[in-house]
């Protein structure tokens, strides 16, 4: 089973078919969203506010399920039976940090991920110490989350779902809100992962430029362009229909 | 605006702050119950308890006299007892508007302000010296439900970002709230109050959505339902003994209230 389970993670692909998705409302968010991400590739999806990029990304570990279209995660349909799984597979870091640290201590809350993944107590605690140190906050297991700065709360957000060595990272708007230096401390900190596929929303185009080779633009639910990231950030029209604007 | 929302603890690394929580958690309901069940004229013994508390808030470097004024501020809530003074039979000491006060009465009310003031310190003693997150684990350990546990650490989690929230509410009002000269600001009652409604509204709805979106982010991590936990150290009989401490000392006082003073 393991093997198995390995031998499919070999080649941890984000696959995304003809996805639209509606919410409750009425308001559809995701019209017809096709996309793939290679193994070990970084990413962007780029778009103004509002254009779906976090629906999007809620679809990747079944936060949101939507009834047209199909999503593969390492090559299993993400459906009921696989959920467990792909979660195991698929780290997402959300947008606010506060909705990602919900428990009272910095430990416990990385090892979160590890306990429901069912592992040994060992394997738990040397996961969260890895996780820890590679976003260099391994002084901060005993503290309080609430007392924290945005960015180390975003760097121990990252490290609540590295704890579970997913092969696939999804973040969202990881640089939103954060001073220059600790943008800066992030961007390295996710260029040295370089073992897990990436996608990155955001609208901070210098971050795009920085990781990601390849970029997706959505707008109003919609991909309306995809391709190399420089060539995208080189289109100031494309960029100006869009509602984003070129970096440097 | 100002809530006097904030931790008891206080920081420091005494004996009593390094004593396994578990202990002090079990230790501090038996002291409370000792308290409580102390006969309710033994007067010397409330003095002995006191000097027990009092002990313990020294070698917790608490400070006797702090701990016993900042117990003094739950008195008001023992209050409710203040019928006890009329109801209970016995000579009449005093008048109030045509109520009897009793001696029997008095001494009743006066145990229960004593008790609820000394129980309060017992209290505080584990609250000052030990993190809320001690408290967790502690709890869960002596088999308080998981769930309820789990319920227990989001509102400590989350009571701050509610505070912190309500304050940029309040400070959003604040700042919109000029007034002209020569006239009085914030319009009508009525309509301050609308404006205070919409705001605890829009508190609910804030807080009503993080509960959905903190509750996906447990979802993405492999939560299925049921809380999991690492294991609690293990308990070291030396902590056992130093609990037993207190405890024999309030045993050796409710002895000697039974005995001689009840
Ligand atoms: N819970 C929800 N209920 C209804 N509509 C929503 C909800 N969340 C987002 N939307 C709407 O879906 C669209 C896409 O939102 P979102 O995916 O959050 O965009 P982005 O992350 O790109 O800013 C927006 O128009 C937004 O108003
Ligand atoms: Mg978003």
């Amino acid at each position: 089973m393991v093997g198995l389970n390995e031998r499919v993670m070999s080649h941890h692909t984000i696959e995304v078919e003809n996805l639209s998705f509606r919410y409750p409302d009425g308001r559809l968010a995701l019209d017809d969203v096709s996309l793939t991400v290679a193994p070990d590739e970084k990413v962007a999806l780029v778009g103004p506010n509002g254009s779906g990029k976090s629906t999007l990304l809620l679809h990747l570990n079944g936060v949101l399920r939507s009834p047209t279209g199909t999503i593969r995660l390492g090559g299993l349909p993400l459906n009921d039976r696989n959920l467990g799984q792909i979660r195991a597979w698929v780290g997402l870091v959300f947008q606010n940090p506060d909705d990602q640290l919900f428990s009272p201590r910095v430990y416990q809350d990385v090892a979160f991920g590890p306990l429901h993944m069912g592992l040994p107590e060992a394997e738990v605690r040397a996961r969260v110490e890895r996780a820890l140190a590679v976003v260099g906050m391994g002084d901060y297991a005993e503290r309080v989350s609430f007392h924290l700065s945005v960015g180390e709360k975003k760097r121990i957000a990252i490290a609540t779902v590295l704890s579970m060595e997913p092969k696939i990272l999804v973040l969202d708007e990881p640089s939103a809100g954060l001073d220059p230096r600790a943008r800066r401390h992030l961007i390295a900190l996710l260029r040295d992962l370089k073992q897990q596929t990436m996608l990155i929303s955001t609208h901070d185009m210098r971050l795009a430029a920085e990781l990601c080779a390849r970029a997706v633009v959505l707008d109003g639910g919609r991909v309306v362009a995809e391709g190399p990231t420089e060539h995208i950030l080189n289109d100031a029209d494309l960029l100006e229909r869009h509602g984003l604007e070129k970096p440097f | 605006m100002n809530f006097s929302l904030q931790e008891r603890y206080r920081a420091g690394d005494s004996l009593l702050h390094r004593l396994d929580p578990r202990i002090k958690v079990v230790v501090t309901l038996v002291l409370i119950v000792g308290i409580v069940m102390t006969p309710s004229a033994a007067w010397p013994a409330y003095a002995l308890l006191w000097v027990l508390l009092g002990g313990l808030a020294l070698l917790g470097r608490l400070g006797f006299w702090r701990l016993a004024r900042t117990a003094g501020l739950a008195l008001p809530f023992s209050l409710a007892a203040a019928t006890l003074m009329f109801t209970t039979p016995g000579n009449e000491v005093l008048r109030v508007f045509g109520l009897v006060v009793s001696d029997a009465g008095l001494a009743r009310f006066a145990a229960v302000l004593l008790k609820s003031w000394l129980a309060v310190q017992a209290a505080l003693l584990l609250a000052m010296t030990t993190p809320f997150t001690d408290l967790l684990w502690a709890l869960a350990s002596l088999r308080l439900p998981q769930t309820l546990v789990a319920i227990i650490g989001l509102m400590y989690r989350y009571l701050f970002t509610l505070r912190d929230e309500a304050e940029r509410l309040m400070r959003a009002r604040a700042a919109r709230s000029g007034s002209a000269a020569n006239h009085r600001s914030g319009g009508s009652l009525g309509w301050r109050a609308r404006v205070a409604g919409g705001m605890v509204g829009s508190l609910f709805l804030r807080s009503y959505e993080r509960s959905e979106r903190v509750y996906a982010a447990m979802l993405a991590r492999g939560y299925t339902g049921r809380m999991r936990a690492l294991d609690p150290p293990p308990l070291r009989w030396q902590a056992v003994v130093l609990g037993g401490v207190p405890l024999a000392a309030l045993a050796i006082i409710q002895l000697l209230a039974a005995r001689w003073w009840a």
